[in-house]
Protein backbone atom coordinates (compact mmCIF):
# COMPACT_ATOMS: atom_id res chain seq x y z
CA UNK A 1 0.00 0.00 0.00
CA UNK A 2 1.42 2.87 -1.05
CA UNK A 3 0.70 6.29 0.93
CA UNK A 4 1.26 9.76 0.23
CA UNK A 5 1.36 12.27 3.40
CA UNK A 6 0.26 15.53 2.90
CA UNK A 7 2.34 18.09 5.20
CA UNK A 8 2.31 21.69 5.68
CA UNK A 9 5.15 23.68 7.50
CA UNK A 10 3.44 26.63 9.71
CA UNK A 11 4.57 29.06 12.26
CA UNK A 12 5.07 27.86 15.31
CA UNK A 13 1.90 28.11 17.56
CA UNK A 14 3.88 29.18 20.38
CA UNK A 15 5.68 32.06 18.74
CA UNK A 16 3.87 35.27 17.86
CA UNK A 17 2.28 35.32 14.57
CA UNK A 18 2.41 37.61 11.90
CA UNK A 19 0.78 38.97 8.50
CA UNK A 20 3.00 40.77 6.14
CA UNK A 21 1.96 44.39 5.39
CA UNK A 22 2.84 44.36 1.91
CA UNK A 23 0.62 41.83 0.94
CA UNK A 24 -1.20 40.49 3.38
CA UNK A 25 -0.08 37.46 3.34
CA UNK A 26 1.51 35.41 6.11
CA UNK A 27 4.88 36.12 7.14
CA UNK A 28 6.48 32.79 7.10
CA UNK A 29 9.81 34.28 8.36
CA UNK A 30 8.77 36.17 11.54
CA UNK A 31 8.75 33.29 13.39
CA UNK A 32 10.16 29.36 13.42
CA UNK A 33 8.69 26.75 11.19
CA UNK A 34 7.44 22.95 12.19
CA UNK A 35 5.65 20.66 10.98
CA UNK A 36 1.78 21.80 11.42
CA UNK A 37 1.10 19.73 14.41
CA UNK A 38 -1.93 17.41 13.04
CA UNK A 39 0.04 16.38 10.18
CA UNK A 40 2.59 14.53 12.22
CA UNK A 41 -0.70 12.70 13.31
CA UNK A 42 -1.19 12.20 9.39
CA UNK A 43 2.66 10.97 9.39
CA UNK A 44 1.96 8.48 12.10
CA UNK A 45 -0.84 6.79 10.35
CA UNK A 46 0.65 6.49 7.17
CA UNK A 47 3.75 4.96 8.63
CA UNK A 48 1.44 2.58 10.55
CA UNK A 49 -0.69 1.70 7.22
CA UNK A 50 2.75 0.98 6.09
CA UNK A 51 3.86 -1.10 8.74
CA UNK A 52 0.93 -3.07 8.64
CA UNK A 53 0.16 -3.39 4.54
CA UNK A 54 3.96 -2.63 3.19
CA UNK A 55 4.20 0.13 0.72
CA UNK A 56 6.37 2.92 0.76
CA UNK A 57 5.59 6.39 2.38
CA UNK A 58 6.22 9.50 0.20
CA UNK A 59 5.93 13.00 2.16
CA UNK A 60 4.23 15.87 -0.02
CA UNK A 61 4.47 19.19 0.65
CA UNK A 62 4.47 22.47 -0.92
CA UNK A 63 6.55 25.56 0.41
CA UNK A 64 8.86 27.49 0.33
CA UNK A 65 12.92 26.71 0.20
CA UNK A 66 12.91 26.21 4.03
CA UNK A 67 9.92 23.59 3.98
CA UNK A 68 12.89 21.30 3.59
CA UNK A 69 13.84 21.02 7.58
CA UNK A 70 10.32 19.74 7.87
CA UNK A 71 10.63 17.04 5.16
CA UNK A 72 13.48 15.77 6.66
CA UNK A 73 11.86 15.90 10.10
CA UNK A 74 9.26 13.37 8.46
CA UNK A 75 11.46 11.37 6.78
CA UNK A 76 13.84 11.08 10.40
CA UNK A 77 10.34 9.35 11.50
CA UNK A 78 10.67 6.87 8.94
CA UNK A 79 8.86 7.93 5.64
CA UNK A 80 10.78 6.78 3.08
CA UNK A 81 10.95 9.85 0.50
CA UNK A 82 9.79 13.69 -0.31
CA UNK A 83 8.13 15.50 -2.30
CA UNK A 84 8.80 19.68 -2.68
CA UNK A 85 6.26 21.45 -4.76
CA UNK A 86 8.82 24.94 -4.55
CA UNK A 87 8.42 27.81 -6.39
CA UNK A 88 8.60 31.47 -6.00
CA UNK A 89 5.35 31.82 -8.08
CA UNK A 90 3.56 29.73 -5.38
CA UNK A 91 3.36 32.44 -2.77
CA UNK A 92 -0.20 34.00 -1.78
CA UNK A 93 -1.86 31.02 -3.13
CA UNK A 94 -5.37 30.28 -1.89
CA UNK A 95 -6.99 26.98 -0.66
CA UNK A 96 -8.53 26.12 -3.46
CA UNK A 97 -5.27 26.66 -5.88
CA UNK A 98 -3.52 24.82 -2.95
CA UNK A 99 -5.50 21.31 -3.65
CA UNK A 100 -5.44 21.82 -7.43
CA UNK A 101 -1.28 22.16 -7.40
CA UNK A 102 -1.16 19.53 -5.01
CA UNK A 103 -3.65 17.35 -6.84
CA UNK A 104 -1.09 17.94 -9.89
CA UNK A 105 1.96 16.97 -7.94
CA UNK A 106 -0.01 13.46 -6.86
CA UNK A 107 -0.50 12.94 -10.50
CA UNK A 108 2.98 12.45 -10.71
CA UNK A 109 3.20 9.64 -8.23
CA UNK A 110 1.66 6.24 -7.61
CA UNK A 111 -0.37 6.01 -4.87
CA UNK A 112 -3.56 4.18 -3.11
CA UNK A 113 -4.12 6.11 -0.06
CA UNK A 114 -3.60 10.49 0.43
CA UNK A 115 -3.46 11.03 3.94
CA UNK A 116 -3.41 14.94 5.67
CA UNK A 117 -3.94 16.35 8.65
CA UNK A 118 -7.67 17.58 9.23
CA UNK A 119 -6.40 21.69 9.78
CA UNK A 120 -2.84 23.48 9.42
CA UNK A 121 -2.74 25.71 12.54
CA UNK A 122 -2.49 28.85 10.83
CA UNK A 123 -5.14 29.16 8.16
CA UNK A 124 -7.25 27.21 10.22
CA UNK A 125 -9.43 26.23 7.25
CA UNK A 126 -9.71 22.69 7.49
CA UNK A 127 -10.54 22.12 3.61
CA UNK A 128 -7.72 21.32 1.74
CA UNK A 129 -7.92 17.45 2.30
CA UNK A 130 -12.11 17.69 0.80
CA UNK A 131 -10.62 20.25 -2.21
CA UNK A 132 -7.70 17.69 -2.66
CA UNK A 133 -10.51 14.96 -3.28
CA UNK A 134 -12.48 17.08 -5.33
CA UNK A 135 -9.45 18.58 -7.55
CA UNK A 136 -8.49 14.53 -8.19
CA UNK A 137 -11.84 13.52 -8.22
CA UNK A 138 -11.37 10.85 -5.25
CA UNK A 139 -13.37 9.49 -2.22
CA UNK A 140 -13.07 12.04 0.58
CA UNK A 141 -12.67 10.47 4.14
CA UNK A 142 -12.15 13.45 6.04
CA UNK A 143 -12.15 13.85 10.19
CA UNK A 144 -10.89 10.64 10.93
CA UNK A 145 -10.30 9.12 14.52
CA UNK A 146 -9.29 5.85 12.81
CA UNK A 147 -8.51 3.99 9.83
CA UNK A 148 -8.71 0.22 9.21
CA UNK A 149 -7.20 -0.91 5.59
CA UNK A 150 -8.86 -4.25 4.43
CA UNK A 151 -7.76 -5.03 0.94
CA UNK A 152 -8.45 -2.30 -1.27
CA UNK A 153 -11.28 -0.78 1.24
CA UNK A 154 -10.57 1.63 3.19
CA UNK A 155 -12.60 2.69 6.23
CA UNK A 156 -12.83 5.57 9.18
CA UNK A 157 -14.27 6.88 11.79
CA UNK A 158 -15.45 10.31 11.31
CA UNK A 159 -15.70 12.19 13.83
CA UNK A 160 -19.16 14.43 13.96
CA UNK A 161 -20.68 16.85 16.57
CA UNK A 162 -22.18 14.36 18.91
CA UNK A 163 -19.64 11.14 18.04
CA UNK A 164 -18.56 9.40 14.75
CA UNK A 165 -19.81 8.02 11.53
CA UNK A 166 -18.44 4.58 10.28
CA UNK A 167 -17.53 6.17 6.25
CA UNK A 168 -16.11 3.41 4.03
CA UNK A 169 -14.39 3.92 0.40
CA UNK A 170 -12.30 2.04 -2.14
CA UNK A 171 -8.74 2.86 -3.02
CA UNK A 172 -7.37 5.17 -3.78
CA UNK A 173 -8.97 7.93 -1.44
CA UNK A 174 -7.97 11.24 0.29
CA UNK A 175 -7.78 10.98 3.90
CA UNK A 176 -7.64 13.16 6.82
CA UNK A 177 -7.27 12.72 10.67
CA UNK A 178 -7.79 14.26 13.47
CA UNK A 179 -5.71 14.15 16.44
CA UNK A 180 -6.98 11.35 18.39
CA UNK A 181 -6.07 9.31 15.96
CA UNK A 182 -2.46 7.86 17.34
CA UNK A 183 0.80 9.03 19.42
CA UNK A 184 3.29 10.11 16.65
CA UNK A 185 6.75 8.66 17.71
CA UNK A 186 9.77 11.05 17.81
CA UNK A 187 12.49 10.50 15.33
CA UNK A 188 15.08 7.88 16.29
CA UNK A 189 19.07 8.69 16.26
CA UNK A 190 19.09 6.06 13.81
CA UNK A 191 15.97 7.55 11.65
CA UNK A 192 17.81 10.70 11.70
CA UNK A 193 20.97 9.56 10.26
CA UNK A 194 18.57 7.41 7.48
CA UNK A 195 17.30 10.53 6.70
CA UNK A 196 19.86 12.49 5.67
CA UNK A 197 20.29 10.03 2.40
CA UNK A 198 17.01 9.75 1.80
CA UNK A 199 15.33 11.48 -1.86
CA UNK A 200 13.70 14.35 -1.82
CA UNK A 201 12.54 15.33 -5.48
CA UNK A 202 12.19 19.29 -6.11
CA UNK A 203 9.46 20.59 -8.46
CA UNK A 204 8.59 23.30 -9.87
CA UNK A 205 5.38 24.64 -11.48
CA UNK A 206 6.74 23.98 -15.08
CA UNK A 207 7.44 20.15 -13.76
CA UNK A 208 3.85 20.66 -13.07
CA UNK A 209 2.70 21.31 -16.22
CA UNK A 210 1.46 24.40 -14.43
CA UNK A 211 1.67 28.41 -15.46
CA UNK A 212 3.21 31.14 -12.85
CA UNK A 213 -0.40 33.33 -13.75
CA UNK A 214 -2.16 30.31 -12.71
CA UNK A 215 -1.26 29.72 -8.66
CA UNK A 216 0.05 32.38 -6.59
CA UNK A 217 -1.48 35.92 -5.09
CA UNK A 218 -2.36 36.88 -8.77
CA UNK A 219 -4.65 34.23 -8.85
CA UNK A 220 -5.72 33.59 -5.18
CA UNK A 221 -9.56 32.87 -5.24
CA UNK A 222 -10.02 34.73 -2.33
CA UNK A 223 -8.59 38.74 -1.22
CA UNK A 224 -7.05 39.69 1.94
CA UNK A 225 -7.77 43.64 1.88
CA UNK A 226 -6.85 45.03 5.10
CA UNK A 227 -6.09 43.61 8.61
CA UNK A 228 -5.91 44.70 11.87
CA UNK A 229 -4.21 43.49 15.38
CA UNK A 230 -7.29 43.11 17.54
CA UNK A 231 -7.28 45.10 20.71
CA UNK A 232 -5.93 42.87 23.79
CA UNK A 233 -8.64 42.30 25.96
CA UNK A 234 -8.39 44.55 28.86
CA UNK A 235 -8.29 41.75 31.97
CA UNK A 236 -10.98 42.63 34.23
CA UNK A 237 -11.55 41.99 37.75
CA UNK A 238 -9.78 39.05 39.68
CA UNK A 239 -10.90 38.52 43.26
CA UNK A 240 -9.82 35.91 45.82
CA UNK A 241 -11.96 33.52 46.65
CA UNK A 242 -12.69 34.17 50.32
CA UNK A 243 -16.29 31.77 50.55
CA UNK A 244 -18.14 33.83 48.61
CA UNK A 245 -16.51 33.61 45.26
CA UNK A 246 -19.67 32.06 43.42
CA UNK A 247 -21.89 34.16 44.47
CA UNK A 248 -19.50 36.76 43.53
CA UNK A 249 -19.34 35.51 39.50
CA UNK A 250 -23.02 35.46 40.01
CA UNK A 251 -23.44 38.60 40.74
CA UNK A 252 -20.92 39.52 38.01
CA UNK A 253 -23.32 37.64 35.64
CA UNK A 254 -26.61 39.58 36.86
CA UNK A 255 -25.11 42.58 36.35
CA UNK A 256 -24.42 42.11 32.83
CA UNK A 257 -27.89 40.55 32.54
CA UNK A 258 -26.10 36.94 31.34
CA UNK A 259 -28.53 35.04 34.32
CA UNK B 1 -32.91 41.82 -5.45
CA UNK B 2 -30.40 38.80 -6.16
CA UNK B 3 -30.78 35.76 -4.09
CA UNK B 4 -28.61 34.62 -1.52
CA UNK B 5 -28.52 30.39 -1.00
CA UNK B 6 -28.71 29.76 2.54
CA UNK B 7 -27.67 25.84 2.97
CA UNK B 8 -29.86 24.81 6.40
CA UNK B 9 -29.37 22.76 9.12
CA UNK B 10 -31.99 21.03 11.33
CA UNK B 11 -32.05 18.51 13.67
CA UNK B 12 -35.54 16.32 14.78
CA UNK B 13 -37.32 18.83 12.77
CA UNK B 14 -36.02 21.82 14.22
CA UNK B 15 -33.81 24.46 12.81
CA UNK B 16 -30.65 25.03 14.05
CA UNK B 17 -29.97 28.58 15.40
CA UNK B 18 -27.23 28.87 13.07
CA UNK B 19 -29.91 28.76 10.51
CA UNK B 20 -31.58 31.74 11.87
CA UNK B 21 -28.49 33.59 12.15
CA UNK B 22 -27.44 32.93 8.24
CA UNK B 23 -30.88 33.89 7.30
CA UNK B 24 -30.78 36.93 8.95
CA UNK B 25 -27.56 38.10 8.09
CA UNK B 26 -28.65 36.78 4.40
CA UNK B 27 -31.42 39.59 4.33
CA UNK B 28 -28.21 42.37 4.18
CA UNK B 29 -26.94 40.87 0.72
CA UNK B 30 -30.05 40.01 -0.74
CA UNK B 31 -33.40 37.98 -0.97
CA UNK B 32 -32.78 35.02 1.35
CA UNK B 33 -33.34 31.22 -0.33
CA UNK B 34 -33.34 28.44 1.93
CA UNK B 35 -32.01 25.15 0.66
CA UNK B 36 -32.87 22.06 2.33
CA UNK B 37 -30.76 19.27 1.51
CA UNK B 38 -31.87 16.15 3.14
CA UNK B 39 -34.04 13.23 3.30
CA UNK B 40 -37.26 13.23 1.95
CA UNK B 41 -39.76 15.35 4.54
CA UNK B 42 -36.43 17.32 6.42
CA UNK B 43 -37.92 20.63 3.96
CA UNK B 44 -41.49 20.26 4.94
CA UNK B 45 -40.68 20.01 8.68
CA UNK B 46 -39.20 23.08 9.04
CA UNK B 47 -40.98 25.27 6.27
CA UNK B 48 -43.10 26.92 9.50
CA UNK B 49 -39.76 28.45 10.94
CA UNK B 50 -37.64 29.32 7.37
CA UNK B 51 -40.53 31.94 6.58
CA UNK B 52 -40.76 33.02 9.96
CA UNK B 53 -36.92 34.01 9.52
CA UNK B 54 -37.39 35.42 6.00
CA UNK B 55 -36.83 32.86 3.56
CA UNK B 56 -38.46 33.94 -0.03
CA UNK B 57 -37.63 30.43 -1.66
CA UNK B 58 -37.11 27.27 -0.36
CA UNK B 59 -35.11 24.86 -2.28
CA UNK B 60 -36.04 20.98 -1.59
CA UNK B 61 -33.41 19.17 -2.61
CA UNK B 62 -34.59 15.58 -1.09
CA UNK B 63 -33.26 11.89 -1.22
CA UNK B 64 -32.39 9.19 0.96
CA UNK B 65 -28.86 9.28 -0.71
CA UNK B 66 -27.90 12.50 0.75
CA UNK B 67 -27.74 10.61 4.44
CA UNK B 68 -25.66 7.65 2.73
CA UNK B 69 -22.86 9.49 1.21
CA UNK B 70 -20.37 12.33 2.48
CA UNK B 71 -20.48 16.14 1.76
CA UNK B 72 -19.53 15.47 -2.14
CA UNK B 73 -23.08 15.30 -3.28
CA UNK B 74 -24.14 18.16 -1.22
CA UNK B 75 -21.83 20.75 -2.69
CA UNK B 76 -22.72 18.59 -5.97
CA UNK B 77 -26.14 20.36 -5.24
CA UNK B 78 -25.39 23.91 -4.25
CA UNK B 79 -23.28 24.18 -7.03
CA UNK B 80 -26.53 22.91 -9.09
CA UNK B 81 -28.31 25.84 -7.80
CA UNK B 82 -25.79 28.40 -7.99
CA UNK B 83 -25.85 27.88 -11.75
CA UNK B 84 -29.51 28.28 -11.96
CA UNK B 85 -29.95 31.06 -9.58
CA UNK B 86 -26.93 33.30 -10.15
CA UNK B 87 -26.91 33.86 -6.38
CA UNK B 88 -25.12 37.20 -4.99
CA UNK B 89 -23.54 35.23 -1.94
CA UNK B 90 -23.72 31.29 -0.10
CA UNK B 91 -23.85 30.83 3.23
CA UNK B 92 -23.61 28.31 5.22
CA UNK B 93 -22.45 27.62 9.28
CA UNK B 94 -19.49 26.89 10.11
CA UNK B 95 -19.10 23.39 10.74
CA UNK B 96 -16.67 20.98 9.77
CA UNK B 97 -18.78 19.42 7.04
CA UNK B 98 -20.32 22.64 5.50
CA UNK B 99 -16.87 24.03 5.53
CA UNK B 100 -16.42 21.07 3.47
CA UNK B 101 -18.92 21.37 1.79
CA UNK B 102 -18.48 25.38 0.88
CA UNK B 103 -15.49 24.70 -0.25
CA UNK B 104 -16.36 21.83 -2.69
CA UNK B 105 -18.35 24.48 -4.16
CA UNK B 106 -16.57 27.06 -4.50
CA UNK B 107 -14.26 25.07 -6.16
CA UNK B 108 -17.25 23.71 -8.70
CA UNK B 109 -18.66 27.10 -9.22
CA UNK B 110 -14.68 28.76 -9.55
CA UNK B 111 -14.94 31.56 -7.31
CA UNK B 112 -13.77 31.48 -3.32
CA UNK B 113 -14.42 30.23 -0.25
CA UNK B 114 -14.52 32.41 3.11
CA UNK B 115 -14.11 30.61 6.31
CA UNK B 116 -15.15 31.51 9.45
CA UNK B 117 -16.10 34.63 9.02
CA UNK B 118 -17.57 36.89 12.23
CA UNK B 119 -19.12 39.60 10.29
CA UNK B 120 -20.41 40.14 6.83
CA UNK B 121 -20.54 43.46 4.95
CA UNK B 122 -21.59 45.05 1.93
CA UNK B 123 -21.16 42.88 -1.20
CA UNK B 124 -20.53 39.99 0.38
CA UNK B 125 -17.18 40.72 2.06
CA UNK B 126 -15.98 39.32 5.53
CA UNK B 127 -14.52 40.01 8.80
CA UNK B 128 -12.65 36.88 10.36
CA UNK B 129 -10.69 36.54 13.24
CA UNK B 130 -7.16 34.72 13.11
CA UNK B 131 -4.40 33.23 14.91
CA UNK B 132 -6.64 32.90 17.39
CA UNK B 133 -8.49 36.13 17.76
CA UNK B 134 -5.05 37.99 17.90
CA UNK B 135 -5.36 39.23 14.16
CA UNK B 136 -8.68 40.45 12.51
CA UNK B 137 -8.49 40.55 8.85
CA UNK B 138 -11.19 42.04 5.93
CA UNK B 139 -10.94 39.47 3.14
CA UNK B 140 -13.48 39.00 -0.09
CA UNK B 141 -13.62 36.66 -3.07
CA UNK B 142 -11.65 37.82 -6.60
CA UNK B 143 -14.16 36.51 -8.26
CA UNK B 144 -17.68 34.75 -8.74
CA UNK B 145 -20.44 34.71 -5.75
CA UNK B 146 -18.60 34.49 -2.62
CA UNK B 147 -18.90 31.08 -0.58
CA UNK B 148 -19.10 32.10 3.19
CA UNK B 149 -18.88 30.45 6.55
CA UNK B 150 -20.07 32.03 9.43
CA UNK B 151 -19.32 31.71 12.88
CA UNK B 152 -22.10 30.95 15.06
CA UNK B 153 -22.93 33.79 17.97
CA UNK B 154 -21.90 36.22 15.06
CA UNK B 155 -25.41 37.74 14.48
CA UNK B 156 -28.08 37.99 16.09
CA UNK B 157 -31.05 36.21 14.38
CA UNK B 158 -33.90 38.40 14.40
CA UNK B 159 -37.48 36.86 12.69
CA UNK B 160 -38.98 38.32 9.68
CA UNK B 161 -42.06 37.01 7.37
CA UNK B 162 -40.78 35.63 4.20
CA UNK B 163 -42.71 33.56 1.82
CA UNK B 164 -41.01 30.47 2.27
CA UNK B 165 -42.22 29.19 -1.86
CA UNK B 166 -41.06 25.73 -2.16
CA UNK B 167 -39.03 24.70 -5.01
CA UNK B 168 -38.19 21.67 -5.68
CA UNK B 169 -35.03 21.07 -7.13
CA UNK B 170 -34.16 17.31 -9.06
CA UNK B 171 -31.99 15.16 -7.32
CA UNK B 172 -28.98 13.64 -9.90
CA UNK B 173 -26.15 12.67 -7.94
CA UNK B 174 -23.08 11.95 -9.85
CA UNK B 175 -21.11 8.17 -9.32
CA UNK B 176 -18.00 10.14 -8.41
CA UNK B 177 -20.01 11.80 -5.28
CA UNK B 178 -21.05 8.88 -4.23
CA UNK B 179 -16.89 7.44 -3.08
CA UNK B 180 -17.46 8.14 0.53
CA UNK B 181 -20.21 5.74 1.86
CA UNK B 182 -21.36 6.32 5.18
CA UNK B 183 -22.46 2.82 6.92
CA UNK B 184 -23.22 3.30 10.20
CA UNK B 185 -23.88 6.81 12.65
CA UNK B 186 -22.86 6.04 16.42
CA UNK B 187 -24.32 8.47 18.60
CA UNK B 188 -21.42 9.19 21.92
CA UNK B 189 -22.49 12.24 23.50
CA UNK B 190 -25.03 12.00 26.30
CA UNK B 191 -28.22 14.12 26.65
CA UNK B 192 -29.83 17.16 25.48
CA UNK B 193 -27.22 20.03 25.66
CA UNK B 194 -26.11 22.42 22.95
CA UNK B 195 -23.77 21.58 20.99
CA UNK B 196 -20.40 23.53 21.14
CA UNK B 197 -20.72 24.96 17.85
CA UNK B 198 -24.54 26.66 18.16
CA UNK B 199 -24.21 27.18 22.20
CA UNK B 200 -24.45 30.53 23.50
CA UNK B 201 -23.15 29.99 26.84
CA UNK B 202 -20.21 27.08 27.53
CA UNK B 203 -18.84 26.25 30.56
CA UNK B 204 -15.39 24.38 30.37
CA UNK B 205 -13.14 22.34 32.60
CA UNK B 206 -9.67 21.38 32.52
CA UNK B 207 -6.57 19.89 34.16
CA UNK B 208 -7.56 21.39 37.62
CA UNK B 209 -11.51 19.35 37.54
CA UNK B 210 -8.60 16.26 38.25
CA UNK B 211 -11.12 13.41 36.61
CA UNK B 212 -14.09 11.94 34.51
CA UNK B 213 -15.98 12.03 37.80
CA UNK B 214 -15.23 15.54 38.85
CA UNK B 215 -16.33 16.86 35.38
CA UNK B 216 -20.14 16.26 37.06
CA UNK B 217 -19.10 19.88 38.76
CA UNK B 218 -18.82 21.76 35.56
CA UNK B 219 -21.73 19.64 34.00
CA UNK B 220 -24.22 21.29 37.17
CA UNK B 221 -22.78 24.66 36.11
CA UNK B 222 -23.71 24.29 33.04
CA UNK B 223 -26.92 22.54 33.49
CA UNK B 224 -28.43 26.09 35.39
CA UNK B 225 -27.43 27.87 32.47
CA UNK B 226 -28.71 25.44 29.60
CA UNK B 227 -24.92 25.89 28.83
CA UNK B 228 -22.76 23.56 26.19
CA UNK B 229 -19.90 21.69 28.15
CA UNK B 230 -16.16 22.07 26.61
CA UNK B 231 -13.07 21.05 27.68
CA UNK B 232 -9.28 22.03 27.19
CA UNK B 233 -7.20 19.64 25.39
CA UNK B 234 -5.60 18.09 29.11
CA UNK B 235 -9.24 16.99 29.60
CA UNK B 236 -9.56 15.39 27.00
CA UNK B 237 -6.01 14.06 26.18
CA UNK B 238 -6.84 12.53 29.83
CA UNK B 239 -10.06 10.21 28.54
CA UNK B 240 -11.97 12.47 31.53
CA UNK B 241 -14.55 13.48 28.27
CA UNK B 242 -14.91 12.87 24.91
CA UNK B 243 -12.65 14.86 22.27
CA UNK B 244 -15.66 16.00 20.43
CA UNK B 245 -15.56 18.41 23.61
CA UNK B 246 -12.51 20.00 23.05
CA UNK B 247 -12.31 23.54 22.63
CA UNK B 248 -9.01 25.02 21.26
CA UNK B 249 -6.33 25.34 18.56
CA UNK B 250 -7.00 21.74 17.79
CA UNK B 251 -10.47 21.44 18.76
CA UNK B 252 -13.83 23.85 18.06
CA UNK B 253 -13.28 27.31 18.29
CA UNK B 254 -15.92 28.95 19.99
CA UNK B 255 -17.55 33.06 20.52
CA UNK B 256 -20.14 32.34 22.76
CA UNK B 257 -21.79 34.84 24.48
CA UNK B 258 -20.50 33.66 28.13
CA UNK B 259 -17.61 31.63 28.51
CA UNK B 260 -16.97 29.69 31.72
CA UNK B 261 -13.58 28.42 32.66
CA UNK B 262 -12.92 25.91 35.42
CA UNK B 263 -9.55 24.85 36.15
CA UNK B 264 -8.30 25.89 32.71
CA UNK B 265 -4.81 27.53 33.09
CA UNK B 266 -5.29 29.22 29.98
CA UNK B 267 -2.45 27.95 27.90
CA UNK B 268 -2.29 28.97 24.32
CA UNK B 269 -3.23 25.67 22.71
CA UNK B 270 -6.84 26.08 24.46
CA UNK B 271 -6.96 30.44 24.29
CA UNK B 272 -7.37 29.96 20.72
CA UNK B 273 -10.49 28.51 20.67
CA UNK B 274 -12.52 30.59 22.78
CA UNK B 275 -10.64 33.90 23.50
CA UNK B 276 -12.70 35.84 21.01
CA UNK B 277 -15.68 34.49 23.47
CA UNK B 278 -18.02 38.03 24.25
CA UNK B 279 -17.30 37.71 28.23
CA UNK B 280 -14.92 35.32 29.85
CA UNK B 281 -15.27 34.22 33.26
CA UNK B 282 -12.24 32.04 35.02
CA UNK B 283 -12.18 30.07 38.05
CA UNK B 284 -8.25 28.96 39.06
CA UNK B 285 -6.58 28.14 42.24
CA UNK B 286 -2.96 29.78 40.26
CA UNK B 287 -2.89 33.21 40.65
CA UNK B 288 -0.75 33.54 37.83
CA UNK B 289 -2.67 31.54 35.41
CA UNK B 290 -3.23 32.88 32.08
CA UNK B 291 -6.58 32.94 31.60
CA UNK B 292 -6.95 35.37 34.26
CA UNK B 293 -5.43 37.72 31.46
CA UNK B 294 -8.53 37.26 29.28
CA UNK B 295 -11.20 36.89 32.01
CA UNK B 296 -13.88 39.52 32.14
CA UNK B 297 -13.78 38.21 35.77
CA UNK B 298 -11.78 35.82 38.02
CA UNK B 299 -11.95 33.81 41.02
CA UNK B 300 -8.91 32.53 42.58
CA UNK B 301 -9.71 29.67 44.52
CA UNK B 302 -10.89 25.97 44.58
CA UNK B 303 -13.62 25.17 41.92
CA UNK B 304 -15.31 22.20 43.71
CA UNK B 305 -16.40 25.50 46.76
CA UNK B 306 -16.75 27.72 43.50
CA UNK B 307 -18.65 26.35 41.15
CA UNK B 308 -20.92 24.69 43.45
CA UNK B 309 -22.03 27.98 45.17
CA UNK B 310 -22.09 29.24 41.79
CA UNK B 311 -24.66 26.91 40.19
CA UNK B 312 -26.57 27.22 43.38
CA UNK B 313 -26.88 31.23 43.68
CA UNK B 314 -27.67 31.29 39.67
CA UNK B 315 -30.64 28.28 40.64
CA UNK B 316 -31.58 31.05 43.19
CA UNK B 317 -31.73 33.56 40.63
CA UNK B 318 -33.95 32.22 38.12
CA UNK B 319 -36.32 31.10 40.87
Amino acid sequence: MNIVVLMKQVPDTYAERKLNPSDNTLDREASDAVINEIDEYAIEEGLRLKEAHGGEVTILTMGPDRATESIRKALSMGADKGVHVVDEALHGSCAITTAKVLAKALGTLEYDVVIAGLEATDSRLSVVPALVAEATGLPQLSGARKVTADGSTLSIERVTETGYDVVTASTPAVLSVVEKINDPRYPSFKGIMAAKSKPVQALSLADLGLAADEVGLAAATTVVDSFEEAPPRSAGTVVKDEGTGGSAIADYLASKKLV
Amino acid sequence: MAEVLVLIDSANGTLKKSATELLTAARSLGEPSAVVIGAPGTAAAVAGQLAEYGAEKVYVAESDEFEQYLVAPKAEVLAQLAGQAGPAAILVASTPENKEIAARTAFKIGSGFLADAVEIGEGGSVTQSIFGGAVSVSARVAKGAPVISLRANSVAASPQQGAAEQVPVEVSISDAAKGAKIIDRVEEAKGSRPSLQDASVIVSGGRGVGSADNFKVVEQVADTLGAAVGASRAATDAGWVPHTMQVGQTGVTVAPQLYIALGISGAIQHRAGMQTSKTIVAVNKDPEAPIFELADFGVVGDLFQVAPQLAEEIGKRKG
